[in-house]
Parts: C-alpha cells; structure tokens; sequence
C-alpha cells in the first residue's frame, strides 16, 4: 500500500527534468503517476529518485501542424479525450483515450506517461502503433525521434534509454478516414482482454503480445483486396499472445479474430 | 518535505515523507477522515477528491503532487448538516437513499460533482460508465444513479429558473 | 395514518453525507500506534524460524510479536472430549485437533495467515518493519481443490488423520428415482466469493486501569466481548467492546477473528494504544470468504413437469481453517428442497480443508448455495423434458393451502404465496414478449441473443431467533426518547427504522428518538446484525418496550388527569394523553415522564422468536453476444416477500445491494488460486468487482404477506442475492440453449460461455 522510501525531486523545465535524471541512479520520471504509482504502493517498482515532471505546462498541448498533429506527452487522457480538434483529426486517438481506465484515471493519467510505460495490455500504444506515429524523445545528448514500431521493445520496455524524458508524440495525419476502436473486458473497468485499433488499412492490436502489435497478416490480406471478414481471419497468424487468468490463448486468438473483423467493418462505415 | 495543500478553501502546509500519499495528507495533516482509503490498487473510488476542480483517486497521487494546488473533499461541499445548506448532490444522495453504510459515500459523491461539472445532464448509461470507477457493495448502485440523476435535473431546474428570471429582468 | 409503511428518508445520513463516518481508521486515540501484521507468503509449510531482530530495529518500531510472546491469555476452553491438545485457543465450532490459532505456531495454512505483527508509530513504518521480519518457511504440498482435499494424500492437520471435517445428511436413497421418466444429474460449483465490504477488517484497543476498551468494525459488539473476554482470560467487565461506524460486513464480521483479536490483546500486552485496518490485499486473502461447495444434483421426475425426487450432494470446501465447516452446509442441506413441493428430498454434504482462506458466513450463508443448485435443476429438468421453465415452476411450486409447510429436509416453512410470486414477477417482466423477441433473434441467427432466466426462491431468517433480540426504551423528562437496541447496523438504517416504530405507538416525533447501539458499557447484552434477524427481532423488541411503555405511562397520565385508565387514549399525532373527549385534558410525554418517579418511564424487553420464511421469483434477463460469449445483463425484475415493509426506502435498498452481489456470483467475481495455492485474485484489479456499469437499474415489485409478530416482518437482506444468482446464470444459459448448450458454471465469464457453445457445437 505505500511506497518504499525515495527522494522527491520536482522539475520546472525539461532541461532540468532531464538534468536531474542523469545525476541520479534508479530515477523515474512522475508524469500523472497512475502507471507507476500503482506499482510502487504495491513495491513492485523500487525507484530511490522521483522526478516530478508534472508541473511541465509546456509538454500539454495539442497542435494541428497541417500535415500531422503534435501532442505534447504530458496531455492527460481527459485532454486528448476532449479535444475537438483531434475529434476531427484523429477520432482514433480521441476515442481510445477516452476508454483508458475511468474518469479519475483520465484526469490524472498522460499519454507520455502511458507509451513510456509500455504496456502491452494499454490501450493508446496500440493506437499509436496503428498510426505510425514517431515519438520525440529529448535526452542528456539531445532530441531525437523514434518511430512507434521501434518504440516498443518488450513488456514495460520502451526505446527509452536511462534519463530520457518523451516530450512530444507526432502523429501524421491519416491517410484514410476510416477508423475503429474494439476493447474487449469482462467489466468495463478492466485492461483490455484483447483490443483493436484501426485507421484505414493499418491494423494494431492490444495485450496480443509482449508488445503491441500489427496484425501484418491481415493488412497484407486488405492490401491484396480480401473482404474484411476473409483479412480478420489472419488476425493471430504469427502472434503468440498469453494465456493468463484473464483468457487462453485460445481465447484471445479468437477474440482478436473476432475484433479484427468488427472493427474493419466499422471503420468502413467511416470512409 | 514542506507541502502546502489548500484544502476546502483552507492551507494545510506540513513537513511530510516525500513518499507521503495525498489521501492520508488529508486524512491525518487536515485531519479530514471523511475520505476513505478501499483498496491497494487505485480500483475502487474511495478516495476520490477533486484537485484543481476534477477528480482525482488521491491514493495515487502524492501529496506532493498537491503542492500548491487546491483540493476539495466531501466536508468541503456543504458547511453544515443541514439539509437546505447541502450541495444539490448530497441532498439528492440522501433524497434518493444513495447511501448505506457510508464509506464508499465521500468518494462516490466527489465523483458525481466532478461528472455533473463536465456533463450537466447525463443519461443514466453515462452516470454509470461515469462511477465505474468507484465501488459499492451496500447499495447496487440504483439508487446512487437514480441521486446523481435526480441531482442533475435540480441542477437543471436551478438554472433554468435562474434563466427565467434573468429573461423577465431583460 | 401510521408512519410504519411510508417511505421515510434516513436519520442516519445528514452526518454520513457531511462529515463522514467514523470508522476504526478515523479514530486517534491519545499515543496511537499502528499494527502491521506479517502474513504467511505460502499456501502450507512449517515454519522452521522467525527473526524479528532486523525489524526490531526499524524506525519507529514499539514491538514486534509473534505466537512465542502469547503468554498471557486466557485458559483453554474445557476438554470438549473430541481429543487432540488445544493451544492458543478460539472458541470456534471446530476445536480438538482442528483448532485454529493466533498467530501460525508451526504451521501455515494459507497465504495471508498471520504469523507475526509489528507496531509502529505510523503505519508507514509498519509496512516497511514488516518486510524486515525474517520467518523461514519450509513449504510443504498444497491441498487445492476439492478433490486432493478428499484424497487425503497431504493432510493440513495430520492429528485428525484427514481432510474431511465433518459429513452431514442422509445417505443416497436411489429407491427414490425409481418411477421417474425423466432422471437427470449434473456436477457444478458453487464458486468461492470474497465479500470485499468497502472498509475491511479493523480494530482499535487501550488498555487502562485494568480496562479494556476495543473498538471493532464488528456486527455485534456484545458477542465481540464476550469471544475476547474467553481468549484473553478477563471478566466482561473488565472489558468495553464499541463497534463505530462499521463499513459494511455481509456476514464476514461477525464477531471478530483472530486478526483483530491478536490487535486487541497486543493491546493489553505491551499497555499501548493500537490501531489496525487491513489494506485490500489483505482483505482479500485474510477475511474469510464465502461459498465454495461442488454440488451434485439429482433431479427426477415425470414428462408433464412434475418433480418426484431431488437429491443434492455437497463437498463443502471450508478453507484452512474449519470456522464455520458443519455450520454452512447445514442450512444448504436444510433449505435443499427450495419453493417445491417434492415427495422425496434428501442432501448430504461432506467438509473439508483446503490450504485457502477459511471460509464463513456470506450474504445468504449457505441458502444461496441450497436455491441455487436446485433452480439449476428445474431447468435442467425443463430443458430435458422440452418445458418452459416457468411453467415447470408453477407445477411444483408449494401451493397457498400447504403453510406452514413441513419441508423433507426439516424446515418449517411459515407462510407463503410462491405461485402468485411467480406470475406477478413474469407478468411484471413481460415473460412471454421477452420469449417471443428471443424467438425472433434465434430465427433470425443474430449475434446478440436473449436469454431469459426464472429463480423462485424461499429462505430461512433469522434463523437463530430462540436467541433473540434486546431493546431498551427511555422516555425522559423532556419527552425525548432513547432505545437502546441490540441490533449493530452497518448500513441497514436501523436508527431509523426504530426511530419510526417508536413515533408510531408513542406519538413521539422520530426527530425526538435517539437510537444507540454498540457499545457494552450501555447495552451489555444483544446479539447483533446478521442472517436477516434485526426487524423481526430487534425491531420487534423496540415496538414491545414501547407497548409497555405505553401501560405504564397509562397508569402515570392517569394519575395526572384524574381519570381511570379506562378513559384515557393517547393521540399519537400529536403525542399527546388525553381524557376522551375532553382535549382540553392533555399532558405531554415529558409531563408523564416527569411523573413516573426515581425509576424513570422505561421499558426492556428480550424478545425471542421463530425463524421466518422471505420467498419470491426473480427475471434476469441477458444479452449474450455469441460470438465472443460476453453476457450482459440489460434487466431484472423481482418479487421479494418479506411480510409487512416498515420502509420501502430501506427495504427496497437492502434488495438492491442484494441483487447486485447475486448478479455479480453468477457473472464475474470468483477467487480462485493456481495449484499450489498461491491466490490469483488477491487485488481488485483481479477479483472482479461488479461495478455500476455492468448493472441495470432493477424493477422491483410489490408482495406482502405479512410474519406471525406484531410488525409483520420477515427478513430481506439476503433474499435479493439468493434469488438473483440464480436467475442470472439461468439466463445466460437460457441465451444459448438452443445451439445446444445445457450448463455453464458461475461465473459465466466471456471465455466459459465461448467454451460452452463450441462445446455444444462440437467445435474447438
């Protein structure tokens, strides 16, 4: 229920976020806190330094820059829930965000803190995967930009190295209109047991995985004109999702099948 | 570390942990219990307050967190007992039997002010895809909805009276 | 007009809605430490070695106490024969060799045992001090599951030479199914549930001047003093048990358990002032559960739907620690044969250990586990002869003229109108529309199916009722009133309740009637909150002393006025006695109260009774998408009969909370644990919760057929969740019944309802 012990520091710039974070050893960054907090009430994370970034104003944004959005990473889900403008642009996003967790968790939580936490069973890196979106990243050697298929790397590990901070997620602005968000849960307050985000013909799947993931299997199958009910049966080729309390294998192999197929024919009454 | 919380209008300034949560700096530095703690896992709502005007589960939040910002529990909705001095929501709780035992009831509440601040008149779907997030195990939850509804449409009532008279003004 | 019967908002929530409750945790007595308990990390091991050195030297460490420093306890209960050293001692149902200590001595039993505590001065500190605490723990194999249980080959308590506790019942009569055309038999569980009140188990204790004062989130302070006055060696006088606002219970605080003992005599033991709330987790793996019985079913009887013969087989699971192992079962085996009306009923059941949490007492305590196994059965039945499961019911169910009913299983049903149940709830729900969109979805193949599930239900309340219920009522010199009632609400709204029954035979306005309970100082005998007991029990009490108040204050106002008694009424609108005829004659309570002397005007009463029988049918009515298996519930309709409603608003409050925990058993929450007992839903991340979207607002109808005492009532705080389980699984079976489906355990969760169709189908 309550943390181990550690140092508190606060931030008042990115540069000093990311200042404080390479003279420290086992240092976090504290965005909203509703990724990592939870793992530390139950010690399951042990950091002995917590930078707070919180209070960086300048990393909440949303901006239109004419061929792609920029969402800066400490804009909460409410925020991006919210937001007519990505309403507009990027319903994806804007939908998904408003599925994470509940109305408390949107408030505080951010969609950095969220990618940064790589968690296979959230929702928005699915949503980000599908949108080819490119994280920016500033570190002690300076600013560079990942791409959403190179950003995740395994359960709870990102890109990221020691000490850097992502400021700002950049997303293109799609192609094709249609879109679908499935989140399949037994309880609505619960992680996806499987989930599908779909703009257009990328198709990006939830808790399949160590890592989100793209169904490649069935945007080729779209791709070489298959009806979305032939391409959704492709939906688990060459996935090897977990088998936990939560579902079988067999389970979530279906479920995405069935998801896949519900969403592309969904995203089709978008177009 | 010093915090200072202004906490239902007031500052609570306190040296405290670093690791120190923010519903037990309410809870034992303002003295003010009416918040609860439930569970371990920022699952069931008990501890919701509102910070900067929106709910927030203070159990995942640290008191520093807080810092200089403003924080307002159930205790700060109404100053009295009195049924014409409680906000429109406890009134309605009360009304519509929204409440047993009382420990989910603090939080339960600052989630439905927080929810009829964003969406002054939700369908019942809503005002429960709102509460999700916070448990009950007394009341099944109909009588809560049916509260923070009925809260709703007195809102409702109030500013379309308030409508009126400002047109007759006119 | 009465006020008993009107909808009356509670006394009770101005206070909760403004300022809080207050709760154990809410309270800070002068020098405060906090407990920690260190829990067993496994499911069965010997301990070889406890070390509390490194925690001793933690920041802000007062003590850290283990089974070794239990020096000053009390003495054992007498030698009750049954054999086997008793140590450490609770006075449980099951002593002797199955005796369940304090702290773990050599042993642990499941993960969550206590075995150590430390106390601190912040509860910060606490957890960090019980990290440091080294306890070497030499694992031994884990009995999960019913079947390793029976098997035998690991005993948790090698002096009993066995996992089985206790067998009950009759033994199998097949003779009985003989003559029927249609015999079915199924196996299916009774999952275990976790009652998760929102506040869970806490204690606070001070020991001064050779007393004892333990505050207690408890159903029943007096029984609490009395189970510590015994463990801990005092006199009850020395001892003042106060249960605070108490965050609900449902059953699993009931008294107090050993967790909360050990935090009051930590108390006693080191003179300081103490402090414990559990967290959640621990909640979920140290507060005893509920449910968990396998279940076999027999059902026999003819193709036009009559029911000859029923005959349920029970393994009783009881955990670790056999608290309440006979005692469950029981009332199972007792209430077997349901509403029905079947000429051979027989039950049996079998209790054993498992290395899990100990099972006890659970909103329903056993009745639920009864209705649920045999309202699968009727349907099992009705699907096998091609019925309706509605008229099935209406077949069978015990008709009006029967009552009292003698059951097959030795209840006594008091009274009842189960058939007029039935038809009210399916005209209410639209029973035959709903069967007739059901049909259209199967003839169209849609994905969403409806599914339609029917429970008719009767259950047993305040079953102990010989042991009744106490009240005092106080009418003082200002004619305000007191009651002092045995009763412990936790959410009930009782304070209410009395405060109306009080205004309605005395006149004296409910803003008037104060209405204490919990504390031993001012009520040393009562028997508490539970099995559905306090109206009929304790709510009757107080209308008693106020019968008797009411001829005293006859002979007082008498008196008074110069009249005889005979002449005299009292205006209860006005509260006022008068001559008849001659209003100008008034004198107030506070006039008549003045009057009586240095005895005051009071009344006690110790009511005791008969248990009574609540009963009614239930709709639940689901969606199921079949090709995921997500089921959902989209209605439920019910007919609860609990005699005379005092207060719609509370009574109709209690069925509310009811169905939701029903619902909830039949499609989400179960505790469950891998092979090696390690739990799998030991947070609410995992144990899933049901929360308010994941319900429909409820229908509920109106039925009175009012108890044999003065208020009319029989209990309803578990009849809504013994009804709606039941009808809820029923329903989602009910959604796939045509592509073949005929079972599907609780909870019916998306993956089992998948497995269950492709099953049916013959598919993988």
């Amino acid at each position: 229920m309550i943390p181990v012990t550690f140092t508190y520091q606060r931030a008042s710039s990115v540069d000093e976020a990311v200042d404080l974070a390479s003279r420290g050893e086992e240092t976090k960054f504290l965005a909203g806190g509703h990724s990592l907090l939870p793992l530390m009430k139950l010690r399951l994370a042990v950091p002995e330094t917590l930078i707070d970034i919180g209070r960086l104003r300048e990393l909440s944004y949303i901006r239109d820059d004419g061929s792609h959005l920029a969402v800066g990473a400490l804009t909460s889900h409410h925020d991006v829930a919210t937001s007519d403008v990505l309403a507009r642009e990027l319903p994806l996003l804007a939908h998904a965000a408003s599925q994470v967790g509940d109305p408390q968790v949107r408030h505080c939580g951010t969609i950095g803190g969220s990618l940064a936490h790589g968690d296979s069973a959230a929702d928005l890196p699915a949503v980000v995967l599908a949108l080819d979106a490119t994280m920016i990243v500033r570190g002690p050697a300076g600013t560079r930009e990942i791409g959403a298929s190179e950003f995740f790397r395994g359960l709870f590990e990102t890109a990221l190295e020691d000490g850097e901070l992502l400021t700002e997620i950049r997303i293109p602005k799609p192609a094709s209109p249609g879109w679908s968000f499935q989140k399949f849960t037994k309880r609505a307050i619960d992680w996806a047991i499987v989930g599908v985000a779909v703009q257009g013909g990328n198709v990006a799947l939830v808790n399949m995985g160590q890592t989100p993931v793209r169904a490649t299997a069935v945007e080729q199958a779209l791709a070489s004109g298959a009806a979305p009910g032939d391409a959704a049966a492709h939906a688990a080729d060459g996935l090897t999702p977990s088998g936990d309390f939560s579902a079988s294998r067999g389970y979530r192999e279906h479920l995405a099948r069935v998801l896949v197929g519900r969403a592309l024919t969904e995203s089709l009454t978008r177009n | 570390m010093k915090v200072t919380v202004t906490v239902n209008g007031s500052q609570v300034e306190a040296e405290v942990p670093d690791r120190t949560l923010l519903v037990h700096f309410l809870r034992e530095q303002a003295g003010l219990t009416a918040t609860n703690v439930g569970c371990d896992t920022s699952s069931c709502g008990a501890c919701t307050v509102l910070l900067d005007g929106q709910s927030v589960k203070s159990c995942t939040l640290l008191a520093a967190q807080a810092d200089s910002r403003a924080v307002q529990t159930m205790e700060g909705l109404a100053s009295s007992d009195d049924p014409d001095a409680m906000h429109p929501v406890q009134r309605a709780f009360r009304a519509e039997h929204g409440l047993q035992c009382g420990f989910c009831t603090p939080g339960m509440v600052m989630a439905a002010v927080s929810l009829l601040a964003e969406n002054s008149s939700p369908t019942e779907d809503e005002v429960r895809a709102a509460l999700e997030g916070n448990l009950c195990r007394c009341t099944g939850y109909h009588n809560i909805v049916r509260a923070v509804l009925a809260a709703a449409g007195e809102n409702q009532s109030a500013q379309a009276g308030a409508a009126a008279a400002s047109e007759r003004q006119a | 007009m009465s006020i008993l019967g009107t909808r009356v908002v509670r006394t009770e929530d101005p206070r909760l809605l403004t300022k809080g409750g207050t709760y154990v945790d809410d309270m800070r007595l002068p020098g405060m430490a906090r407990v920690t308990f260190v829990r067993s990390p496994v499911a069965h091991a010997m301990i070889t070695g406890i070390d509390t050195s490194a925690a001793l030297a933690a920041p802000g460490v007062v003590a850290a106490l283990t089974a070794a420093d239990l020096t000053d306890l009390g003495p054992p209960p007498p030698d009750d024969g049954s054999g086997g050293e008793v140590n450490e001692t609770l006075p449980l149902p099951a002593g002797g060799p199955w005796t369940e200590p304090l702290f773990a001595v050599d042993r642990v039993r499941y993960v969550g045992e206590p075995v150590a505590m430390v106390i601190t001065d912040d509860r910060y500190q606490g957890e960090d001090a019980a990290e440091l605490v080294s306890v070497d723990y030499e694992p031994l194999p884990a009995v999960v599951g019913y079947d390793a249980a029976l098997a035998g080959s690991t005993q948790l308590f090698p002096a009993a030479g066995t996992n089985v506790v206790v067998v009950g019942g009759a033994p199998a009569d097949d003779s009985a199914f003989e003559g029927c055309e249609v015999v079915v038999e199924r196996t299916f569980e009774n999952q275990r549930l976790a009652p998760i009140p929102m506040e869970g188990r806490a204690a606070a204790a001070t020991w001064e001047d050779g007393k004892l004062t333990a505050w207690v989130s408890t159903q029943n302070a007096q029984i609490t003093r009395f189970v510590l006055a015994g463990v801990l060696g005092l006199d009850p006088g020395a001892i003042r048990v106060v249960a605070p606002d108490v965050g609900g219970g449902f059953g699993a605080k009931v008294a107090l358990d050993r967790d909360a003992i050990l935090v009051v005599w930590a108390a006693k033991h080191i003179g300081h002032a103490l402090s414990w709330s559990e967290t959640r987790s621990e909640n979920l793996l140290g507060m005893t559960q509920g449910r968990a019985q396998r279940q076999t079913v027999k059902i026999g009887g003819s193709r036009d739907g009559r029911i000859q013969a029923y005959r349920l087989d029970i393994v009783q699971d009881a955990g670790a620690y056999p608290r309440m192992g006979g005692f469950l079962p029981f009332f199972t085996r007792l209430m077997a044969t349901g509403a029905y009306d079947i000429p051979n009923v027989s039950a049996a059941s079998t209790t054993v250990v498992t290395n899990a949490t100990p099972i006890a007492a659970y909103r329903g305590a056993g009745r639920p586990e009864a209705t649920a196994a045999i309202e699968r059965a009727v349907d099992l039945f009705a699907a096998e002869i091609g019925k309706d499961p509605a008229d099935v019911r209406r077949m069978n169910l015990i008709p009006d003229g029967k009552f009292p009913y003698q059951s097959p299983c030795g209840a006594v049903y008091d009274s009842g109108a189960y058939t007029g149940a039935l038809d009210k709830v399916l005209a209410g729900a639209g029973y035959r529309e709903l069967r007739a969109e059901q049909a259209r979805r199967r003839e169209r193949g849609d994905v969403l199916q409806l599914g339609i599930g029917v429970s008719s239900y009767v259950e047993i309340t305040a079953a102990d009722a010989a042991g009744g219920e106490t009240a005092q009522l106080i009418v003082h010199d200002n004619g305000t009133a007191t009651v002092y009632t045995g009763s412990s609400a936790h959410g009930q709204g009782h304070h209410t309740a009395w405060a109306m029954i009080v205004e309605a035979e005395l006149g004296i306005e409910m803003a008037k009637v104060t209405v204490i309970h919990g504390d031993t100082d001012l009520i040393p005998l009562g028997t508490g909150t539970y099995g559905s007991r306090s109206l009929q029990l304790g709510g009757v009490a107080v209308h008693r002393t106020a019968v008797e108040v009411k001829e005293q204050a006859r002979q007082l106002a008498a008196d008074l006025l110069e009249a005889s008694e005979s002449d005299l009424e009292l205006d209860t609108g006005s509260g006022t006695w008068q001559v008849r005829g001659d209003p100008a004659s008034s004198k107030t309570w506070a006039e008549v109260a003045s009057h009586a002397g240095d005895g005051g005007l009071t009344a006690s009463v110790h009511h005791t009774a008969q248990p009574t029988f609540p009963f009614g049918s239930h709709v639940a009515v689901v969606e199921v998408d079949t090709e995921t298996g997500k089921a959902r519930l989209i209605r439920h309709v019910t007919v609860d009969d609990a005699g005379t409603v005092l207060n719609p608003v509370l009574f109709d409050g209690q069925r509310h909370g009811g169905i939701a925990q029903g619902v909830a058993q039949a499609l989400y929450e179960e505790v469950a644990y891998d092979a090696d007992g390690n739990p799998l839903t030991s947070t609410l991340v995992d144990y899933a919760a049901i929360t308010a979207a994941e319900l429909p607002s409820f229908e509920l109808l109106t039925s009175e057929t009012p108890a044999d005492n003065p208020l009319g009532a029989k209990g309803i705080g578990e009849a809504g969740t013994i009804g709606s389980t039941p009808a809820t699984q029923n329903a989602v079976i009910d959604a796939v019944s045509h592509l073949g489906v005929r079972h599907i355990d609780m909870p019916a969760t998306p993956e089992r309802v998948w497995a269950a169709i492709n099953a049916a189908r013959g598919t993988l």
